[in-house]
């Protein structure tokens, strides 16, 4: 294996964002015949690292080699001209076409100008022999399930003579007798010399498939070793940054629960999933992404509809999907994607602030604006937010300073229990010990605070008790005073085979 | 001009005072064009002549307004307003109903169909274009049946929608302005009109804030039917007589108003005044090509040249504004 031809190299790879540094020196290579498996945690710099060998970015620094010879990957075409293909989770594919249509999409063979669909079809047949699925070419890809997705996919990149196939989380989505299914293909293409990196969060898997893994941590390469490492030592590789004293909390004594989540579940996202958070209490939701804690929270909140169990905000029970229920019981939801549903980025700061409390401002239809304002300005003082004047658009605001808006909202309308979706996602460091400070300050008032987060020092960091997901179940509870990254990483990487998304 | 700008800039937050002084701007411009080139525009009958021309596109556009402003779309609007002025008419005239009742009768009539709108859009998940295109067909179709397609004379009481105020200022006028000022505190001072910003500028977030959507969008759609009735009975009041034909594809007018007015369709953006103005650029600009002896043929080639261009100014000015 190791005098196998090396086809691709990576050399100090940077690449920053605005306020971001994603990528801070990354070194990877990749030999003919090899199965290389990226590991990392969420935003350790995986999907940048790959979105720059697809050419949808590129890189501020390093270089990239192919062939020993450093290439300029500026586009789709350029990647596929060098033979890399990338299947990303969400596929490229169009639904409304059949399988041969898409495998022949942009050069289908003509006949008198005219797509001649029978040539179409037969081409497409013998690709998809090729990756050995038993797909019909003229079935609308609509209609196929996921792995036969993925596998038309495969056999697209195949067709464009790709050397290098990189694999985003290509099990997330597979059943167990799936995912051997790919796992015997991935053995095939990689006896036939293609180079193959896989990315997984199942650490079972890397033994399975891989050949060597690279670990990435914050932006950078930091350690390259045989996939035969133990888990445990893949964990401390992937986790091992120190917790540094950026969290602030200052526990505070737990009172009576506020909400009560009991047994619920919605079929596709998660099931049976109970806990409880008390007045004066985080309580910490951790686990990888897809584990279903986002769509635990959003039918927690009433965004979504739970297809059973039960949530309870002092002892009342809510009906299931209604977030003005939610609302009217003392929830707050500060969501995951800021942008997309916490905010109206085309209003002001003022109208933002003051969308929760909307209806409760209004006598007889009218709205107490004058009210509105006034109190939005008593909430951006007190949260310190950063701004020209209240009529600023919260567009032109700082990730932070959008975040406190999201937060402030709440405040407004005082809710008891707050769940926090990713909190400080793409916030600078001085933003988010702001943010914790919050935190504290409503927990210290008795408010209850449920904070899910993909960032585990922050996790440990801020909660007082961390819950545990994987695969759509909550895999245990730790104290925060017994637990670590180590203990909690191993649950959120735990097997949950019936819980496999179908 | 600068004068003008000024008094008429109320709130003066900064990116509001440069989308309305555009279309401002340009109002201001056509009128001093119009007032070098022809002798009889910028008289007072011609004025108050413009302003009977503006009121019905107008009372249209501001229901319009209300749903550009939630991302939505109305094409039946010009329907609409055909239909209630029928039913009025025909219910006085047929049944013998007091015209009191009958203009309740029509009003509800444009309100039921904005209901049906937001029901079909709200409930039935359907595209907005598509659910009042079919309403747009639903609603015309039925002022033919009802009115087997003849005109119906309007009740001589509602008709005086259509006179004059001692002998000069014309009715319609009023009842513009008076929408108008609904309109502006409907989109300013209620909670359905900052609702309808919020749900215009991000659905879900405003969904996941606790504002009603579905029943927020009733709402909006109801008011741009209640507003159709309304343009459709002081039409049919100028014309003394309720027409099956009507008002046809007033729609598009009332949208070019909108959206010269300064509204996105994208939604999340638009005021009242603003869309004032756009119906009176549309007004001016055909009553000057009309003085100016332009084809009727060449007047649509303009209009929609500055429809282009109105919009096209806004977009490259909010552009440059960032």
């Amino acid at each position: 294996m190791s005098q196998a031809r090396e086809i691709l190299r990576v050399e100090g790879l940077g690449k920053r964002f605005p306020g971001v540094v994603a990528l801070d020196g990354v070194d990877f290579d990749l030999r003919a015949g090899e199965v290389h498996v990226l590991l990392g945690e969420n935003g350790a710099g995986k999907s940048t690292l790959i979105k720059m060998l697809s050419g949808a970015y590129q890189p501020d620094s390093g270089r990239i080699l192919v062939d020993g010879e450093p290439v300029d990957i500026r586009n789709a075409s350029d990647a596929q001209r060098l033979g890399i293909a990338t299947i990303y989770q969400e596929f490229n594919l169009v639904p409304q076409l059949t399988v041969g249509e898409n495998l022949a999409l942009g050069r289908p063979p003509r006949r008198f100008g005219f797509v001649d669909t029978r040539r179409m079809h037969e081409q497409a047949r013998g690709m998809l022999d090729l990756v050995g699925v038993g797909v019909d070419p003229r079935t609308r890809v609509a209609d196929l399930g996921i792995a036969q997705m993925q596998m038309v996919e495969i056999a697209k990149a195949l067709a464009l003579n790709a050397r290098v196939l990189i694999m985003d989380e290509p099990t997330a989505v597979l059943t167990t007798t799936e995912v051997r299914r790919l796992f015997d293909l991935v053995g095939q293409l990689r006896e036939r010399g293609v180079a193959v990196v896989f990315i997984t969060h199942h650490l079972e898997e890397i033994a399975q498939i891989g050949d060597r893994v690279t670990v990435l941590r914050d932006g950078r390469s930091v350690a390259q070793v045989p996939a035969g490492t133990p888990e445990e030592e893949l964990i401390r590789l992937m986790v091992g940054r120190p917790i540094d004293q950026q969290y602030p909390r200052e526990a505070s004594a737990a009172g009576e629960p506020l909400l009560q989540v009991r047994d619920l579940s919605r079929a596709g996202a998660f099931s049976g999933v109970s806990f409880e958070v008390r007045a004066g209490e985080v309580v910490g939701l951790a686990g990888l992404v897809g584990a279903g804690r986002t769509e635990v929270a959003r039918a927690v909140f009433g965004a979504d509809t739970p297809d059973s169990g039960e949530v309870l905000v002092r002892g009342r029970r809510l009906p299931g999907g209604d977030v003005r229920a939610a609302m009217e019981a003392g929830l707050g939801l500060v969501p995951e994607d800021r942008k997309g549903q916490g905010l109206v980025l085309g209003a002001d700061i003022a109208e933002n602030l003051g969308l929760v409390t909307l209806r409760g401002a209004s006598h007889g239809g009218f709205v107490d604006r004058a009210g509105q304002r006034q109190a939005a300005a008593r909430v951006a003082a007190q949260l310190g937010v950063r701004m020209s004047h209240l009529g600023q658009e919260v567009r032109t605001l700082s990730g932070g300073n959008q975040q406190k808006i999201v937060i402030g909202k709440w405040l407004l309308a005082d809710a008891n229990v707050l769940i926090l979706d990713e909190p400080t996602r793409g916030i600078d460091v001085g933003a988010k010990v702001e943010i914790y400070q919050l935190i504290n300050s409503l927990t210290a008032s008795g408010h209850a605070v449920l904070m899910i987060s993909s960032d585990l020092p922050e996790i440990l960091g801020m909660s007082d008790r961390i819950l545990v997901m994987a695969r759509g179940r909550l895999v245990g509870e730790l104290e925060a005073a017994d637990a670590n990254q180590d203990s909690v990483m191993a649950l959120a990487v735990t097997e949950v085979e019936d819980a496999r998304v179908h | 001009m600068l004068v003008s700008t000024n008094v008429l800039a109320v709130r003066p937050t900064a990116r509001t005072l440069l989308a309305e002084n555009g279309s401002v701007a340009a109002l201001v411009v056509l009128v001093v064009a119009l007032s070098l080139l022809s002798g009889d525009f910028l008289t007072v009958t011609n004025l108050l002549n413009v302003g009977v021309q503006a009121a019905v596109t107008a009372i249209l556009a501001f229901g319009s307004t209300f749903v550009i402003i939630t991302s939505g779309i109305d094409l039946s609007v010009g329907a609409v307003a055909a239909l209630s002025a029928i039913v009025l008419a025909w219910t006085a005239a047929d049944s013998g109903l007091p015209w009191p009742l009958a203009t309740l009768v029509a009003l509800a009539v444009g309100i039921g169909c904005g209901l049906v709108n937001a029901a079909l859009i709200a409930y039935g998940k359907l595209p907005p274009f598509i659910a009042t295109l079919a309403m747009l067909g639903v609603a015309r179709g039925l002022a033919l049946v009802v009115s087997q397609g003849s005109p119906i004379e309007m009740p001589e009481a509602v008709s005086h929608l259509g006179d004059t105020v001692g002998g000069y200022l014309p009715v319609p006028v009023l009842v513009m302005a008076l929408m108008g000022v609904i309109a502006a505190v409907v989109l300013n001072r209620t909670y359905a009109g900052r609702a309808m910003y919020a749900i215009g500028g991000n659905e879900e977030a405003a969904r996941l804030s606790g504002i009603a959507v579905s029943r927020q969008k009733l709402v909006t759609y109801a008011l741009s039917g209640a507003f159709a009735a309304v343009a459709g009975i002081v039409l049919a009041s100028r014309l003394a007589s309720a027409q099956p034909q009507a008002a046809s594809g007033y729609e598009l007018d009332a949208i070019a108003a909108v959206v010269i007015g300064g509204a996105s369709l994208s939604g999340g953006k638009g005021r009242a005044f603003g869309t004032l103005v756009g119906a009176l650029i549309l007004a001016v600009l055909r009553n000057g090509l009309n003085l100016l002896s332009v084809s009727a043929f060449w007047q649509q080639v303009v209009i929609g040249v500055v429809i282009a261009l109105a919009v096209l100014l806004d977009t490259l000015r909010r552009r440059s504004g960032r």
